[in-house]
């Protein structure tokens, strides 16, 4: 294998594991540019990727757990925003709450329904995402160059995928081209002002919130649903938290949230293909380490790199009409 | 031009217990600008953010030019032309001057038509009203008096032609305040009207036609601006005679208790704020510094306190150096006998989370009738509240009382009480009533002159010019960090005010 083949099998490997990130970063910076801090990203992938899971094994149909996934997670969105928008309670232990609850009920539930130590059954061709390849991208994979990167990274992906990647401009757009967006950006840094301006301070938070339910709800179908052929316990381990960190490391800005979710999603495809493999002077590395090695990262980066992060200024604060 | 504009009938409104608004009635004149002044807590601001549908009234209604309105919520209000200017402002600080004018008048569900219209819209407004701002500007970079301005491009875009101004100048310096007069009065000449809350005398005597007086949630008077005069709108205000001329006798300076030479402090991004002064302060004496805000006072009372670290020149207190090794410790300060009042009694001076007894001991907590070195003596240190809560008039008197419970004045004499009754040789005082009511303002003001007449050495830092001019027995006036003259307190305003200007203190250094 060649140095150019390697890194076409690292980079699609890249985007693939990617996508739930990008999802699920593109959730949180619809939630937390409003000024709610959402910490239960994970717990909503989770959620929706049981659902998913769950639906699509008992529907036989992969529409079916594609809705399931944005119900529950938008459901659980909900129950953030209740707690932390109406009830104006504290937006971390509501959810860290939510992780908890999902964490401990997947499993519960999944023993109960389906007797397989807390997995969905496998899915069949049919109850799960297929993979799209373009035209032609058969023909020219023998094409040097091109042909593998036609064929390889850009065909040959989950429809999902597609649309994680084409959430990035549109969220884009809809944070800073729109009015629900000027209103969401202004909600998150003074929402007096939007009060005052006889904007619902409340409704739109709601909105947004439902926003990242739904984005959330791509993630965890997309866990369950194409990246594998069912529902496995814990099975997001930890990718919110990663994509609450690929957050605040784009500054909460729709783009740089791409490049830090390809990034993390490199480290974790690099980890991967690196395992048992020797390294020169070092020599024989265990596993573990290199099963760490994204989180080490992720600390270095989150600590050295990102220079000073400024979160929306009201984030974190529930709205109460001053006095 | 008799029409009404605004007429309040009956508006009552309550917080649980609070009684914040009682049966007021108001007229305002359409093409005036009427002042609404009281106390800090007297219900102004309760009553405007009603006008502005903010919050409901329990009873009462609302005319605006003669017809009755239900407003129910901010947007019923702009939509019958009221619009307001907050006291902290409410404009998004990362956005640029033309969000914030659109937020919530955007038009389209997509922004960029209305961004067009609205820049159309903000250039007339800004020539018809002479307000000129760069549109594209971040918030954040603008200074206050600017972003002021967007707060009223606001309430034009709006299409107000009613425009409420609670508190403007309580974050603008003098000639900012100036500025703004002008503005209001041109808003006026072209027909708006302009209902201005403040509870400050002058600010109600230089421009307002009319003027309304609330006291403890009531309307108690309304008068003719020019029929009236300051004695009797703060009488009306405080419900008793106030006596706004300090009564003092001559000074008795002694030795010099406070000695600074040569004194430089920087900031914290390196810049020069207080260049070489030097100066003495005497027992029995008052020693007012004068000067706009940020011209490095309030950096010289921290140096001065210990609390910020001057890179050249000594502070002597009692003739000794008040440094040890370069390094001054406010604690040794305290116990030496500087007692320093902060100008920043919510961030410096209290804890405002603590209750009132334990902000009554802070930074004397070592003290041994407050602590044994372990624990501290709760009882002791009640009674010790108690005591000066009686002879400070604190209110509501109550020494376990979460600090942020009590008023602005309230919370003044906390400290103030703290400071003094320590009996100090040396007392500094930074904006000894910055948010105070009337009433308490003549009690501070008292006490602060019976600390000289006991001959204690006091150095006095205020942006209010009158207070520096009727307490001080000498006023230094500082600019750009530099001490640029001293006069006597008969000094006329104008006089000092191109010192403070650095107008003529330049051509003083040049002699």
């Amino acid at each position: 294998m060649d140095f150019f083949h390697v890194l076409v099998v690292l980079l699609e490997s890249t985007i693939r594991v990617s996508v739930p990130l990008v999802f699920a970063a593109l959730a949180g910076l619809f939630t937390e540019r409003a000024g709610v801090f959402d910490i239960s990203l994970e717990g909503k992938m989770l959620g929706a990727a049981f659902a998913a899971g769950a639906a699509a094994a008992v529907s036989q149909s992969v529409w079916v757990g594609l809705v399931a996934a944005i119900l529950v997670s938008v459901l659980l969105s909900l129950v953030h925003g209740y707690a932390s928008i109406t009830q104006r309670g504290n937006q971390i232990v509501s959810g860290v709450a939510i992780n908890f609850i999902v964490a401990g009920a997947t499993v519960i539930l999944g023993e109960a329904w389906f007797r397989q130590g807390g997995r969905t059954p496998a899915l069949v061709e049919g109850a799960r995402f297929q993979v799209v390849n373009f035209p032609g991208a058969d023909a020219i994979r023998d094409v040097p160059v091109l042909g593998p990167v036609y064929a390889d990274l850009l065909s040959g992906h989950f429809l999902l995928t597609y649309l994680a990647f084409a959430m990035v401009p549109i969220s884009w757009w809809i944070l800073f081209r729109t009015r629900f967006g000027l209103r969401l950006r202004a909600v998150g840094e003074n929402p007096g002002a939007v009060d005052t301006a006889g904007i619902s301070v409340i409704w739109l938070r709601y909105r947004a919130v439902i926003c990242c339910g739904i984005l959330c709800g791509f993630a965890g179908a997309y866990l369950s649903l194409a990246m594998t052929a069912g529902f496995v316990k814990g099975m997001t381990a930890g990718k919110g938290y990663i994509a609450l960190a690929a957050l605040i490391f784009a500054k909460w800005r729709p783009v740089n949230v791409m490049f830090a979710c390809l990034l993390f999603g490199f480290l974790d495809a690099l980890a991967i293909r690196l395992q048992g493999a020797p390294l020169p002077l070092i020599g024989q590395v265990p596993v573990q380490f290199m099963q760490a090695l994204p989180y080490i990262l992720t600390v270095i980066l989150l600590a050295g790199f990102i220079g000073k992060a400024i979160p929306p200024k009201a984030g974190g604060v529930p709205y109460v009409k001053e006095r | 031009m008799d029409d009404i504009a605004i007429e309040l009938r009956g508006i009552d409104k309550s917080f649980g217990l609070v009684h914040a608004n009682k049966n007021i009635n108001l007229r305002v004149r359409k093409g005036t600008i009427h002042g609404i002044i009281g106390e800090n807590g007297a219900g102004k601001s309760t009553l405007m953010s009603i006008l502005y549908g903010f919050y409901q009234a329990d009873s009462g209604e609302i005319l605006v030019n003669g017809k009755s309105v239900a407003i129910r919520d901010p947007n019923t209000a702009i939509s019958v032309g009221i619009g307001m200017v907050h006291q902290h402002f409410m404009l998004v600080e990362n956005f640029t001057v033309l969000e914030n004018v659109m937020l919530g008048a955007e038009d389209n569900q997509i922004l960029n038509k209305g961004i067009a219209k609205a820049r159309r819209e903000l250039k007339r407004l800004e020539q018809e009203y002479a307000l000129e701002v760069n549109p594209d500007a971040l918030i954040e970079e603008l200074p206050v008096g600017l972003q002021q301005r967007v707060e009223i491009l606001k309430a034009l875009y709006r299409k107000a032609d009613i425009l409420i101004l609670d508190e403007p100048t309580g974050v603008l310096t003098p000639a900012e305040a100036d500025h703004l007069f002008r503005i209001l009065d041109q808003l006026k000449a072209q027909g708006k009207t302009i209902i201005l809350i403040t509870h400050k005398l002058r600010e109600i005597m230089a421009i307002t036609d009319e003027v309304s007086v609330m006291r403890r949630g009531e309307m108690v008077a309304t008068r003719t601006t020019r029929e009236t005069s300051v004695e009797e709108l703060a009488e009306l205000m405080v419900g008793r005679r106030v006596l706004l001329r300090v009564e003092k006798g001559e000074s008795r300076p002694g030795d010099v208790k406070l000695a600074v030479q040569g004194l430089t402090v920087k900031d914290s991004r390196g810049v020069t704020m207080v260049d070489g002064v030097s100066f003495e302060v005497r027992a029995g004496e008052i020693v007012g510094i004068a000067g706009v805000a940020g011209n490095g006072q309030s950096e010289l009372l921290e140096a001065i306190a210990g609390i910020r670290k001057p890179t050249a020149g000594t502070v002597l207190l009692n003739g000794r150096p008040a440094d040890v090794a370069g390094h001054a410790d406010p604690a040794e300060l305290r116990s030496r006998g500087l007692a320093h009042v902060p100008e920043d009694r919510h961030h410096v001076g209290l804890v405002l989370k603590f209750e009132e007894s334990e902000n009554a001991i802070l930074g004397y907590h070592r003290d041994p009738r407050y602590s044994n070195g372990v624990f501290l003596n709760i009882d002791a240190i009640r009674r010790d509240a108690e005591e000066k809560i009686g002879k400070y008039d604190i209110r509501p008197p109550n020494a376990r009382l979460k600090t942020a419970n009590f008023s602005g004045g309230n919370q003044q004499k906390i400290v103030l009480a703290r400071e003094m009754e320590r009996d100090p040789d040396v007392l500094i005082i930074g904006q000894p009533t910055r948010g105070v009511d009337v009433g308490a303002i003549e009690f501070i003001h008292k006490r602060i002159i019976e600390m000289r007449d006991q001959g204690k050495a006091v150095l006095l830092v205020s942006v209010e010019l009158d207070e520096i001019r009727s307490l001080s027995d000498r006023i230094l006036v500082m600019f750009a960090g530099r001490i640029v003259g001293e006069r006597s307190p008969e000094a006329t305003e104008g006089e000092l005010g191109l010192l403070m200007a650095g107008v003529e203190g330049r051509k003083e250094a040049a002699e």
